[in-house]
């Protein structure tokens, strides 16, 4: 159990995971690594549009919300949210499938 | 200034407030002592406790006065789960519970328990089947909450009840949301709650643990608050808190119709006022008096302080305005949107025209946020 301790960057504590299976790679990366949320949701929001349809945009960020309003985000705008991935450094990059 | 937050604390009852100010001339000797002042205290708090009592349909020995909340669940499941801990260490928990809660649970698993947290749905609900499911043979207590202190869900008790019945669990239920407004359906082993929430004072909770509720105080031995909760008893809060919630049952049937409708009318308008926006919990299994929702691209911090200028006050499970960095656990839980979050939480007599005013300032204050965040939307 895991409650409102402030997870340290990119949960350190959680295993490297087995690699996710890497799929399509993102045709456009933002980076908001070290911004808080909402601004990785802004950032996702205001570039989402540069990507053809069914491409894949992709998130880093750090601020542990990201990992609640992304695929939120992705639910309420009807886009697919791919995956989660870790990253050495901390944080995680966020894939998300543009749908229209 | 429109108080749009009494799910944080509901202001003083005016007829608490009496009974208050009453008691303090004559509840405050030693209820512990045997001459006149004390006798007096001794009969105050054991009215107090049995007009509790009543309303809970329990008995009048079944209910102890805390000194908030947070101590009577934190009473509650540590003595619960110290009572039953030859059956085993499981313990249960909605992923939704207050924090008092949840940082119990911690406690128990740092001092070797286990404790399984049973997930909800996008409304902020347990699935009772769920709940069901993770009882095992050698669990020592369930908790679920009455009701969803951020989202105002109102949570299937009657069923997990039933269900830890079957099995021979205790279940404590939480009922801070929600005793003094709505009723808290039966079948609970342990109760608690918080005088502030339903319109008593400050420093005073109650836990209630029913006869044959196997309960061992997890804290030093203490004659007082009949060996449940240490230290010299607050009657007049007691006093207070029993004319709190008789006043607030008694207003409920009529108050929680007309809050039903406000806040019907801002779940309805919300999303027809501002665009990007969430309305979160559960339509109709909700609280009469509190409605949540998100705005996408807006700081939580930032939406309140904004409405706090233009005059309205609410509160917010968004991270930087909760006690902590992390985003609220409820809307984590949940998989809503953390950031933008604001939750409007009538109090007894707010009125129509305050939540229209609300209304109306709420579409171009979510503008200027989003603009001055830099988002196009």
């Amino acid at each position: 159990m895991r409650f409102r301790r402030r997870a340290p960057r990119a949960e350190q504590a959680s295993p490297p995971p087995v690699p996710v299976p890497a799929g399509p790679p993102a045709y456009l990366m933002l980076d908001a690594l070290g911004r808080k949320c909402p601004i990785p949701i802004i950032m996702l929001a205001e570039r989402i549009r540069e990507v053809p349809l069914g491409q894949i945009v992709a998130v880093k960020a750090d601020d542990v919300a990201a990992r609640t309003d992304i695929p939120a985000w992705c639910r309420m705008k009807s886009q697919t949210f791919v995956r989660e991935e870790p990253l050495p450094q901390g944080g995680w990059a966020f894939h998300v499938k543009r749908d229209y | 200034m429109p108080f749009f937050d009494a799910a944080s604390t509901e202001p003083l009852h005016p007829a608490a407030r009496d009974a208050l100010l009453e008691a303090l001339e004559t509840g405050w000797a030693d209820p512990a002592r045997l001459y006149g002042s004390g006798r007096r205290a001794r009969m105050l708090l054991d009215q107090s406790r049995a007009r509790i009592a009543a309303t809970l349909s329990a008995r009048h020995d079944e209910v102890s006065f805390t000194t908030s909340g947070t101590q009577a669940v934190h009473l509650g499941v540590l003595g619960a789960l110290a009572g039953r801990r030859r059956v085993g260490r499981h313990l249960v928990v909605s992923a939704v519970e207050h924090s008092s809660v949840l940082h119990a649970a911690e406690a128990h698993e740092r001092d070797g328990g286990e404790v399984t947290e049973v997930p909800v749905d996008l409304y902020g609900r347990v699935d009772p089947d769920a709940f069901a499911a993770a009882l095992r043979p050698d669990t020592a207590l369930a908790c679920l909450q009455s009701a969803n202190h951020e989202v105002g869900t109102v949570q299937p008790v009657a069923e997990a009840a039933e269900a830890c019945r079957e099995r021979g669990v205790p279940l404590l239920v939480d009922a801070a949301q929600s005793l003094g407004r709505v009723e808290v359906p039966g079948g609970w082993s342990l109760l608690t709650a918080s005088a502030h929430k339903f319109g008593g004072p400050a420093g005073v909770g109650l836990l209630v643990v029913r006869k044959g509720v196997r309960w061992r105080s997890p804290l030093p031995e203490d004659e007082r608050g009949a060996r449940r909760v240490p230290g010299f008893e607050n009657v007049p809060g007691a006093v207070a808190t029993a004319a709190a919630l008789e006043a607030s049952l008694a207003e409920a049937p009529e108050e929680n119709a007309r809050l039903w409708e406000l806040v019907e009318r801002v779940r309805r308008e919300v999303p027809r006022l501002v665009e990007d926006v969430e309305v979160v919990g559960d339509p109709v299994r909700r609280l009469p008096h509190l409605v949540t929702f998100s705005l996408l691209y807006v700081g939580g911090e930032a939406i309140v302080t904004e409405l706090d200028r233009l005059g309205f006050e609410v509160s917010s499970g968004s991270s930087c305005t909760a006690d902590s960095l992390r985003p609220s656990h409820v809307l984590e839980a949940m998989g809503v949107i953390t950031h933008g979050n604001v939750r409007v939480s009538l109090p007894r007599g707010a009125s129509a025209e305050d939540v229209e005013r609300f209304l109306g300032v709420l579409p171009e204050t979510a503008a200027r946020l989003r603009r001055s965040a830099g988002a196009t939307g």
